[in-house]
C-alpha cells in the first residue's frame, strides 16, 4: 500500500499505463508525429487517421457521431465554448440563460462574464437533495431563453441530475441543452443521442487520460450552430482552431475505450469501496452524508464531520490525499458554495470533506482509511471547544458568537 | 498549504489541551471567533494569589494555524504576570510560526482569546 493513499480523483486520475505506452508512439520521430492537419504526406495523413480513430472512440462511448465531437484543451474550455458559443451566436433570439447555483466555477464565471456582456442569468438552488427541482426550472423559463446549462454529476456532492427530463423541458421549448459531463462520462452511462443532449462538455484526465485534453459534443442534426472562441485555421468543423495535439487525442480515445469496455466493473468496484467507506465512518457521532448513496455517481464521498474543521482535518489525514469542500486552503475563508447551496450550515460545510476513488483505489486502502478517519476525529474532537460543549449539552446556537 | 515546521509541531503536538473548571475563582476564560467562520478558540488561564498565570490551556476548532497560534499562546502567557501576558501581541505570534498572510486572522483570535480570559479573571474577581 503506497502512502500517501490517493482519493482525490475527481480531481484528476493517473493516465493509465496502456494509454500512456500509446501516447509514446505519436511525439518523437521515430513515431507518428504528423500535423493532422497536413495533407500533403504521409506523416499528416497518418495523424489525420489516428484522430479519426480516436474520435470514434470517444464518440462510441457517449451515443455520438464522430463527427460531432470538438476537441478541446479540457472541460474548462468546452464549457466556456459552448455557453458563450451559444450565447453569442443567438443573441438575437434572447439573452437570458439557465443555469444553477451548484456548477462548476468555469460555467458559474462564464455566466457572469456574458452577464456583463449584458445577458440575463438565472441561478437555479437546487433542493436539499441537490437536485435541481423541475417545476423551477420550468417556472423560470421565458420567452428570451436561449440555453440551460446543468451539470450531469457534481464534482464535490457527486448528484446527479436528471438529465432527461430536463432535455424534454428544453426540447419542447426550443432551447438549448447543454451538460457538464465532467465527472459521469466513463462513470455512469451517459447517451447524447436518447438523452437529446445539444452540447456536452468532458475531459481526458477524469477518465484514466492525459491532462490538457477534453471535447465538446456539438449536435448536427438538428445542427447546433455556435460561435467559436479560437479562430484560425478552421479546424473542428470551424468551432475551435489550432493543431490537434494528437498524442493526446490518441490518449483520450484509448482511455475512453478503456472506459467503455470497464464501464460496469469500474461502477461495481466503485460503487463497493465508496459503500465500504460510508459503512466504516457513519457510526462516528454527529457525521452528515453530503452525498447520495443510491443517487449519486459511484465514485465521490462527500462526508461532513460536525465540531471539526475541515481544514485541520485535512492536515492530520496527511496519509491521505483528499480535498476539502471548503476553500480553506485557498486564499478564500468561504467555505463551499455548493454545500452552501444545498442548504447546509456554515459550519458543516467547512467541516466537509470529499473521498473521491477510482479503478485502482483498492479494499485495504478503504481500511486503512476508515482507521485514520476514526483516529484524526478523535484528536481533533479531544481539541475541539464545539465538541466539548456539544457533549455537555451547551446548544451552540444559544450562543453570541464574536463574527470579528 | 505549506506550514512551517513550527505550525507542523504544535499542530501535531500541542501543548496544554485542557479545560479547567469555570467555577474556579483563579480561572479565566475566553471564547473567540465563531463556528460559522471556521474558528473558535477557547483559552483559559490560572492565576495564583500573586498574579502570576501559573498555568494555562486551551481548545480549538479551526485550522491548523488557529490550533498552533492558541498553543503557543498558552505556552507563553504560562509564568507571566497579568500584565505581561496582556501586552503580547499577534505579530509575534506570526513572527515565531511565520504563518503566512491569509492566516493572519488565527494569530489575532489568539490575541484575543489571550485578552478575553484576562478580561473574564478581572471581572469575575472583581464580582468575588
Amino acid at each position: 500500500m503506497k502512502i500517501p493513499i490517493y482519493l482525490d480523483y475527481a480531481a484528476t486520475t493517473p493516465v493509465d499505463f496502456q494509454v500512456a505506452k500509446k501516447m509514446m508512439n505519436y511525439l518523437t520521430i521515430d513515431g507518428m508525429f504528423g500535423n493532422a492537419a497536413s495533407r500533403s504526406h504521409k506523416f499528416g495523413w497518418e495523424a489525420e487517421e489516428i484522430v479519426d480513430i480516436a474520435r470514434n472512440q470517444i464518440s462510441d462511448l457517449i451515443g455520438a457521431d464522430s463527427r460531432e465531437i470538438i476537441f478541446t484543451s479540457g472541460a474548462t474550455e468546452s464549457n466556456n465554448l459552448a455557453i458563450k458559443g451559444i450565447a453569442l451566436f443567438h443573441k438575437k433570439k434572447g439573452n437570458h440563460i439557465i443555469t444553477s447555483k451548484t456548477e462548476h466555477k468555469s460555467v458559474l464565471d462564464t455566466c457572469r462574464y456574458l452577464e456583463n456582456e449584458g445577458f440575463s442569468i438565472t441561478y437555479l438552488t437546487p433542493k436539499n437533495n441537490g437536485i435541481i427541482d423541475l417545476n423551477d426550472l420550468k417556472k423560470h423559463i421565458k420567452k428570451s431563453t436561449i440555453l440551460v446549462s446543468i451539470m450531469h454529476v457534481n464534482n464535490e456532492t457527486g448528484i446527479i441530475q436528471d438529465i432527461n427530463s430536463i432535455s424534454e423541458i428544453c426540447k419542447s421549448r426550443d432551447i438549448f441543452f447543454h451538460v457538464d459531463a465532467t465527472q459521469s462520462v466513463g462513470k455512469i452511462e451517459i447517451n447524447v443521442k436518447n438523452s437529446f443532449v445539444d452540447l456536452m462538455s468532458f475531459s481526458a484526465h477524469k477518465l484514466y487520460g492525459p491532462k490538457g485534453i477534453g471535447g465538446l459534443y456539438v449536435r448536427r442534426k438538428p445542427r447546433v450552430r455556435l460561435l467559436a472562441s479560437l479562430h484560425g485555421g478552421g479546424h473542428e468543423r470551424g468551432m475551435r482552431a489550432g493543431t490537434l495535439p494528437v498524442h493526446q487525442i490518441v490518449g483520450m480515445g484509448e482511455s475512453f475505450e478503456l472506459a467503455k469496455k470497464k464501464i460496469k466493473d469500474d461502477f461495481i468496484h466503485l460503487n463497493n469501496l465508496r459503500n465500504e467507506l460510508w459503512n466504516g465512518i457513519k457510526n462516528i457521532e454527529e457525521v452528515y452524508l453530503n452525498s447520495d448513496l443510491k443517487q449519486g455517481a459511484p465514485h465521490i464521498l462527500n462526508v461532513s464531520f460536525n465540531y471539526v474543521e475541515g481544514e485541520s482535518l485535512i492536515m492530520s489525514l496527511k496519509d491521505l490525499a483528499i480535498s476539502s469542500g471548503s476553500a480553506c486552503t485557498s486564499s478564500s475563508l468561504e467555505p463551499s458554495y455548493v454545500l452552501r447551496a444545498l442548504g447546509i450550515k456554515d459550519e458543516l460545510a467547512h467541516s466537509s470533506i470529499r473521498f473521491s476513488i477510482g479503478r485502482y483505489t483498492t479494499k485495504e486502502e478503504i481500511h486503512h482509511t476508515i482507521k485514520l478517519v476514526h483516529k484524526s476525529i478523535y484528536k481533533l474532537r479531544e481539541l475541539s471547544p464545539l465538541w466539548e460543549m456539544f457533549k455537555s449539552g451547551v446548544d451552540l446556537n444559544s450562543i453570541e458568537w464574536d463574527h470579528s | 498549504m505549506a506550514y512551517s515546521k513550527k505550525v507542523m509541531d504544535h499542530y501535531e503536538n500541542p501543548r496544554n489541551v485542557g479545560s479547567f473548571s469555570n467555577s474556579d475563582i483563579n480561572v479565566g476564560s475566553g471564547l473567540v471567533g465563531a463556528p460559522a467562520c471556521g474558528d473558535v478558540m477557547k483559552l483559559q488561564i490560572k492565576v495564583n494569589s500573586k498574579g502570576i498565570i501559573e498555568d494555562a490551556c486551551f481548545k480549538t476548532y479551526g485550522c491548523g494555524s488557529a490550533i498552533a497560534s492558541s498553543s503557543l499562546a498558552t505556552e507563553w502567557i504560562k509564568g507571566k504576570s497579568i500584565k505581561e501576558a496582556e501586552s503580547i501581541k499577534n505579530t509575534s505570534i506570526v513572527e515565531e510560526l511565520d504563518l503566512p498572510p491569509v492566516k493572519i486572522h488565527c494569530s489575532i483570535l489568539a490575541e484575543d482569546a489571550i485578552k478575553a480570559a484576562i478580561t473574564d479573571y478581572k471581572n469575575k474577581r472583581n464580582k468575588g
